[in-house]
């Protein structure tokens, strides 16, 4: 019954283009705390340039939902799902970002000794990642189930980085010389903690696209911010 | 079918229509079709050719009584009062629910007679100055700047945008009390349209307006209701922004998508 081919197509791409940016932006978390990890400053280096290329693909995407909006005059399902696709991609856009504010610290750091070995830090960036590739799954589905199931990871996340925070903080108490090294993984567990709670808008949009209701998901309480008291 | 949202809420209602079924030749084109059209608003109409839409608004004003072989069964309640019951008198129904048309149809007069004719036929211009309506009437139209200074020009040499919104004059002249447009901009341009739509606006404040559209677009701009028909029945009726951006019928979700119809 589909009198829509070519408008159709378009929303299809529309799709695969939100995807293919969710995919760069996972990629660039991943080799963000690759770097941290190695401290690899060539690779951080790269991935703040790469940066850039998210930027672009973000802003194309708005400008495809624009001209969708001005030619289709969509409505109902349609309407929400592009309205969804503009937020979205302004989530996975700051995401970027803050992988790239990782790759930032990790050339601060320079050649300092590392102040521990990194074990939950790379455990948050896997955990976000998953909530990350789920949420686009969700996306793709337009599940709202599936989009709740996400979110309710944040918590672990929110958890992890309560954890780590209040480690470095005894680092930083017992000996001030750490104090500098320590603040830098704070700024990196608080950039990942951020990602995850973008992770969340994405599935309020999902909700959106789903159910047509524009709710913001409830979190835990005391831990949207991820900061202890 | 029929799917509501807050029907029973918040309404002042100006006409209600119960269980409406209508035949031609004992062939339905309308099943049980119930609707409550509220005043001071506008209901939007749309649906594909064929659903039913336009038959049902012309059974808003018994329009539907001169063509032969027809059946209505049903209520339609103007101020709760049964416009079908015995001893209606058509002709004071007609003056209270008026009607413009797809095409402009100005008489082959003057400007000033055309919006004249109906308060002389009701005997209007017996206890009001004549003039005085043909211009309380161009001015409600949005047309009295246009035409002022030459009221006794030829209604057909006016611009089709011109001569619908003079039609439009026409029907408030009778003072109706709900005004039905089947398809009223169909054959105008794009600021034409506009301007109906914008009349509509300003005439909502004062009228109970029912539109039969095509044009989805302008349901969704111009419209504070809408009811979608499918196959004679009433699919969903709901809050104009609801339909337009959730609706709860898929059925009504693929007609507005441009998927079905």
């Amino acid at each position: 019954m589909t009198v829509r081919t070519a408008f159709d197509q378009e929303l299809q791409d529309l799709r695969d283009n939100v995807l293919r940016l969710g995919s760069m932006v996972d990629t660039a978390i991943g080799r963000s705390i690759q770097a941290l990890k190695e401290r690899d400053q060539s690779l951080a280096q790269q991935i703040i340039a790469e940066d850039e290329d998210i930027n672009a693909l973000r802003f194309k995407i708005e400008g495809d939902c624009v001209r969708l909006i001005a030619r289709q005059q969509p409505a109902a399902r349609d309407l929400r799902f592009i309205v969804a696709a503009m937020n979205i991609v302004l989530d996975l856009e700051r995401m970027g970002d803050h992988a790239a504010g990782i790759a930032t610290i990790v050339l601060r750091m320079g050649g300092e000794p590392p102040l521990k070995p990194l074990i939950d830090l790379p455990r948050m960036a896997q955990i976000a990642r998953e909530m990350l590739r789920a949420s686009l799954d969700a996306f793709m589905s337009e599940n709202e189930q599936e989009a709740m199931d996400v979110t309710g990871r944040d918590e672990e996340v929110d958890q992890l980085f309560n954890k780590i925070f209040r480690e470095l903080i005894t680092f930083m108490i017992e000996d001030p010389r750490t104090v500098t090294r320590a603040m830098y993984l704070i700024f990196c567990a608080h950039n990942l903690e951020r990602i995850a709670d973008r992770v969340t808008n994405i599935c309020e949009r999902v909700a959106f696209v789903a159910t047509g209701r524009m709710e913001e998901i409830p979190s835990e309480a005391g831990t949207e911010t991820g900061i202890i008291g | 079918m029929l799917t509501t949202n807050s029907l029973n809420s918040d309404i002042t209602a100006k006409v209600s229509v119960e269980n409406l079924f209508f035949y031609y030749s004992n062939q339905p084109a309308l099943s049980d079709i119930s609707i409550v059209i509220r005043d001071q608003k506008i209901t939007a109409l749309i649906g594909p050719s064929g659903c039913g839409k336009s038959t049902f608004l012309r059974c808003l004003n018994r329009m539907n009584d001169t063509i032969p072989d027809i059946r209505v069964e049903g209520r339609v309640l103007l101020d709760g009062q049964d416009i079908y019951a015995p001893g209606t008198n058509v002709v004071d129904l007609r003056q209270r629910v008026g009607m413009v048309f797809q095409r402009p149809n100005p008489f082959p007069q003057s400007v000033f007679d055309n919006v004249a004719f109906g308060p002389r036929v009701l005997g209007l211009h017996r206890t009001a100055n004549l003039a005085d309506i043909v211009e309380e009437s161009l001015r409600g139209a949005a047309l009295w700047d246009e035409v002022k200074d030459d009221l006794e020009q030829d209604a057909l040499s006016l611009s089709l945008g011109q001569q619908q919104r003079l039609c439009i004059a026409r029907v408030i002249a009778v003072r109706p009390e709900v005004i039905l447009m089947d398809e009223p901009c169909s054959a105008l341009d794009p600021i034409a349209t506009l301007e109906v739509e914008e009349l509509m606006q300003r005439l909502k404040k004062d009228y109970c307006i029912a539109i039969v559209t095509h044009n989805m677009q302008q349901a969704a701009r111009a419209s504070d209701w809408t009811g979608f028909f499918w196959l004679g029945e009433l699919v969903e009726f709901a809050a104009t922004q609801t339909i337009f951006t959730h609706p709860s019928q898929k059925l009504t979700e693929n007609y507005i998508t441009g998927r079905a119809g």
